[in-house]
């Protein structure tokens, strides 16, 4: 026994290990780690004078100006048009594709994945992609158009711009902090 | 002895050293929350509208004049015809019964409701637009033009989202869905984007297993009558066979009439492009203006018919089976400096109490 009587004891942040480096608790806030504040969202809107197939509107909204440049804006968004267009092709291969599903009863697709979907993969992919190396460094986050029933691109603008990495990070799940049992102290 | 005072700064809302203690309440799955009219079967594979009595009906229809067919007039045909007739009454059963089911329990295309920060963009939009007032606005639109034909887009007051074009409010499961066809009772499912080709493809087999059937129930009568003489026919039939009768043939005949003429409607309609909804409202006839054309269509009826037909299928973009994230992202900086914006699962828990000790 320690022979301290009431004995009390409380955990003091000695050092904080970040991704590798080791910080001080003072300069690394643990605040940090919070999911830093939204300051407002954009919404792409969808652009129809194609007709029905999935394009977004590559205007460019104001409230982007200060944070990333027309053209690489428009850039994402081409993109994504392009590959939403390839995934509605109509040719050969989703001919070929019907028609074997139809013939097998669609039965086919429990167990096969449809070209739309192989596509929505490569998008998902893009978009990681994307919100990794243009978008959190400018405090930006693109959402993926499927999980808004591809209505709008949401662009969510947050409040620090240099929060992205930290961001990034933090959604990923990541970040750990250590907590040092220096001291034990007695009362 | 200093008194402790212990003050808590929690940088989550709970600890995974509590998790243990607390109990956990299951995860939903949004399939459970759904805001549309709809039933849900099977954890959320199978979907279906709110009104079931008549597909069932529809069903027990179909099983019982084939199972009376086969029972009854199969052997028949197969021992002094050919075995290959109840081979391919068998074949078109099932691909009818497949595509049906396909139809009943699918999404037809559901848009999902427009989550509250995009209905709130929106409204603000419109609202810069009219300049707002006391009273409640006029029905919203917006016009785009559609290879050459002005189109209007509706504002769903339900949905809170503009329709893209050719999608309909169904009123009974009330739900936007795209490429709105119609409501079909008979299916217990709306008819749009994504199950329009195997509705048509149901309609299509069913009238063939419909004619299929009847004229080989004709077949095994006139068979008979050239051995025993017609009447004797038709009166043996209920005398051996109780249920192959004169009300079964009646309820066939009239059945291959409508289906067959449904088939040949939504062939037309295929053929040209345009949903039920667009033929019924005449949006695309030329009794409305001399420029009136349908923007859709492809030029030819081959294209459209493949388009309809085997072009790709999109996915459902209602997540059914996917767990409700229990943290909601805010627009509004948070008070105390700690929000949660639960885009994934794949989130780690870290928990972390510090208590400082005074």
């Amino acid at each position: 026994m320690l022979n301290i009587s009431p004995f009390s004891y409380g955990l003091i942040i000695q050092q904080v290990y970040d991704n590798g480096s080791v910080y001080s608790p003072e300069t690394h806030s643990l605040q940090d780690l919070q999911q830093p504040a939204v300051s407002s969202k954009v919404f792409i809107q969808r652009d129809y004078s194609s007709g029905t197939i999935c394009k977004f509107q590559t205007k460019f909204p104001s409230e982007l100006e200060s944070r990333i440049d027309k053209q690489q804006f428009e850039e994402t968004i081409q993109t994504l048009n392009n590959l939403y267009a390839e995934a509605e092709k109509l040719g050969g291969k989703s001919y070929l594709e019907g028609c074997l599903a139809c013939l097998t009863a669609y039965t086919i697709f429990l167990c096969m994945e449809t070209h739309y979907e192989k596509v929505l993969k490569k998008i998902a992919r893009y978009i990681k992609d994307q919100n990794e190396k243009i978008y959190a460094p400018r405090g930006l986050l693109l959402t993926d158009p499927i999980e808004r029933g591809l209505r709008v691109v949401e662009i969510t603008i947050f409040e620090d711009r240099s929060i992205g990495a930290a961001l990034l990070k933090t959604r990923l799940g990541s970040t750990m902090v250590f907590i040092s049992f220096m001291e034990i102290k007695s009362l | 002895m200093r008194e402790c005072e212990y003050s808590q700064i929690s940088t989550r809302s709970s600890t995974p050293m509590e998790t243990p203690y607390k109990k956990r309440t299951p995860k939903k799955r949004k399939w459970e929350t759904f805001p549309g009219r709809n039933k849900f079967y099977c954890d959320g594979r199978i979907m279906m509208a709110k009104q079931t009595g008549v597909f069932y009906l529809t069903l027990v229809l179909i099983l019982v004049t084939c199972g009376l067919f086969f029972t009854f007039d199969c052997p028949y045909l197969a021992l002094h015809l050919t075995p290959v007739i109840p081979v391919i009454g068998g074949v078109l059963f099932l691909f009818v019964l497949g595509t049906l089911l396909r139809t009943s329990f699918s999404d037809p295309g559901v848009l999902p409701r427009a989550t509250p920060d995009e209905a709130a963009d929106l409204e603000r939009q419109i609202d810069v637009a009219n300049g707002s007032t006391g009273y409640r606005p006029p029905p919203r639109t917006k016009e785009v033009v559609i290879n050459g034909q002005t189109v209007k887009l509706k504002y769903c007051f339900t949905c809170k989202i503009f329709r893209p074009p050719r999608a309909s409010h169904c009123s009974l499961c009330d739900n936007c869905v795209e490429r709105f066809d119609h409501h079909c009772p008979w299916v217990g499912n709306c008819v749009g984007r994504r199950n329009y080709r195997f509705f048509y493809m149901f309609i299509l087999s069913l009238s063939f297993l419909t004619i299929f059937i009847f004229a080989f129930v004709i077949t095994h009568i006139i068979l008979r009558s050239h051995r025993n003489g017609f009447l004797t026919a038709l009166k043996d039939s209920p005398a051996r066979y109780p249920f192959t009768a004169q009300p079964w043939l009646v309820v066939c005949f009239f059945s291959v009439w409508s289906i067959v003429g449904l088939s040949g409607f939504h062939t037309y309609l295929i053929s040209s492009n345009q949903t039920t909804n667009e033929d019924i409202k005449g949006s695309w006839s030329s009794k409305r203006g001399k420029d009136n054309y349908n923007p859709y269509s492809y030029g030819n009826i081959f294209t459209n018919c493949c388009a309809a037909l085997c072009g790709p299928l999109p996915p459902s973009l209602i997540d059914r089976r996917g767990f409700i994230e229990s943290d909601a992202p805010q627009l509004a900086p948070p008070a105390n400096g700690i929000t949660m914006y639960g885009a994934t699962q794949s989130q780690q828990s870290h928990m972390v109490s510090l208590y400082t000790v005074s």
